[in-house]
């Protein structure tokens, strides 16, 4: 860890909130691409067997 | 064959899931070495000592914050010019990714500048251009979760982020007028894309504007195939309610 | 054309119109100010200006949602939308009954609220130059956000999301003109600029709120 002297605050909090953010964002959005995707294939089932 | 062959959806995951190793793959490499090479191997800066490491997170999301609203501006623009379902729902996957951006850089910019203004927050023209930035985005994402019709959804946020684009470049002028104070030229710790920045800084930098690049673009390609799937489902039950 | 306008003005003055309440509003955000701030009359006198517009505007905000959402309610709004005149002509007619059923009286409640906020002299008459120029801008920008919200149920605080920002450019040049008015400061640039905006949005705004509305009811 490099020496921050008197801004180790700053520096820190900022590259652990952007870290976190993009994080989140990330989850966020592969939670609701696995959702769509079952959504999807549960659709295609239903329509296949009332056809 | 021509880049519209992806408005078809099939065409467009087809590509979408050729692309995206890479992209996820590149973007977290360059990510990882520019913040990493940033963070441990560069100096300090004179005037504002470590903080000057904020620049290799602030100055990229601001970058794709501005990138973001643009693209989605331009695929708004086709989707009511060419109606192309992909392309309005490449602007709503954006949108989340762009308001995150907006976030960071404000977060990042406010952290920034608390050493060096001695407030967290100051109401600097381009932090306060960001901020209504982020407002924009919230009401774009609102209406697209207001609207229950999914292209009337496509229509109206397209208009919306229409006129909002040129509310925002006029907003950008009204609150360089308004505050004009502080920042008369004197040591503005956001850099204007690298160009007034040392070479030392510079690459690194570089690397992290590529690294977010990537990733926003990374982020789009996963999450328009999220809403196509997820448009495709509703799609298919609302044919499957009309049989009963 | 004109039967539109004058059908609209008056519903807004029937009970339950509306009328009264924007300048209701007005005066009480104007009352709360002191007990937010404290009563010192050379602080209020400084921030009067500023107070003002941003009452004004607030309040212009409140009656945009019945701008468009009763008529959709009990259908005329798609007669509107077959009529034989043209939509942007209807979304323009609607913006200008809203100010003045709205912003005009604002206009003209202004100077009495000064009083309250111990606004200087030299203010009161670039206060009301100002709102004057600026309200129009707010109405018609309010229509559009209110075009695009028509069909959203209590969509009232998306309303104000969508069009707050965007009246942001109206906001800061108008309530520059009011300050630099009151402190007896050179005040071309904001006033040219607040014009500006006004012709601008008058112009062109009717355009996008037509199209919404177009898009929004097919």
């Amino acid at each position: 860890m490099p020496d921050l002297g008197k801004y180790a605050v700053e520096v820190l909090s900022a590259y652990g909130a952007s870290l976190l953010l993009l994080a989140l964002l990330v989850l966020v959005s592969l939670r609701r691409g696995r959702a769509a995707r079952s959504a999807l294939s549960e659709a295609e089932r239903e329509g296949h067997r009332d056809a | 064959m021509s880049i519209w062959q992806y408005a078809n959806p099939v065409k467009f995951l087809t590509l979408s899931a050729r692309v995206q190793p890479y992209l996820w793959a590149s973007a977290a490499a360059a990510i990882l070495v520019g913040l990493t090479w940033g963070f441990f191997g560069t100096p300090d800066d004179f005037r504002q000592g470590s903080t000057v490491k904020i620049i290799y997170l602030h100055v990229p999301s601001a970058l794709m914050a501005i990138n973001a609203w643009f693209m989605m501006l331009v695929a708004s623009l086709i989707w009511l010019i060419r109606r192309h379902h992909v392309s309005a729902l490449t602007a709503k996957a954006a949108a989340p990714v762009g308001v995150v951006m907006t976030l960071i850089a404000l977060v990042t910019g406010a952290l920034w500048g608390q050493p060096m203004w001695g407030t967290w927050w100051a109401w600097d023209p381009r932090l306060t251009s960001f901020l209504i930035l982020f407002l924009f985005y919230l009401g774009y994402i609102a209406l697209w979760e207001a609207i229950e019709d999914p292209d009337t959804a496509a229509d109206l946020t397209s208009v919306l982020c229409l006129v909002g684009s040129v509310f925002a470049v006029l907003s950008r002028y009204a609150v360089q007028f308004w505050n004009q104070g502080l920042h008369q030229g004197t040591s503005i710790p956001v850099a204007t894309g690298g160009r007034t920045v040392a070479d030392v800084f510079f690459y690194p930098l570089v690397l992290c504007m590529v690294g977010f690049g990537l990733l926003f673009l990374a982020l789009v390609f996963y999450r328009t195939g999220t809403e196509i799937r997820l448009r495709r489902a509703r799609a298919l039950r609302a044919r499957a309610l009309k049989e009963l | 054309m004109i039967a539109l306008l004058l059908r609209d003005l008056r519903l807004a003055f029937r009970a339950g119109g509306g009328f009264g309440l924007g300048l209701a509003f007005f005066l009480i955000v104007v009352t709360l100010v002191p007990f937010a701030v404290g009563p010192q009359s050379s602080l209020l006198g400084t921030i009067a200006p500023g107070i003002l517009w941003l009452g004004a505007l607030l309040a212009c905000l409140l009656s945009l949602d019945r701008l468009l959402a009763l008529d959709q309610e009990d259908g005329s709004l798609d007669l509107l939308l077959t009529a034989p005149l043209p939509l942007e002509a209807v979304v323009s007619l609607k913006a200008l009954a809203h100010w003045l059923t709205t912003g005009l009286p604002l206009v003209l409640a202004a100077p009495f609220l000064g009083v309250l906020l111990n606004l200087p002299g030299p203010g009161y008459l670039w206060l009301c130059l100002s709102l004057a120029l600026g309200t129009p801008a707010l109405s018609v920008i309010g229509t559009f956000g209110a075009a695009l919200t028509v069909g959203v149920k209590r969509g009232g605080l998306l309303l104000s999301l969508l069009v707050l920002p965007l009246y942001v450019p109206s906001l800061i040049f108008g309530a520059e003109v009011a300050r630099r008015g009151a402190a007896g400061q050179p005040l071309e640039t904001p006033l040219l600029m607040l014009a500006g905006i006004t012709c601008g949005t008058i112009a062109l705004m009717p355009f996008a709120s037509a199209a919404v509305l177009r898009l929004g009811l097919r």
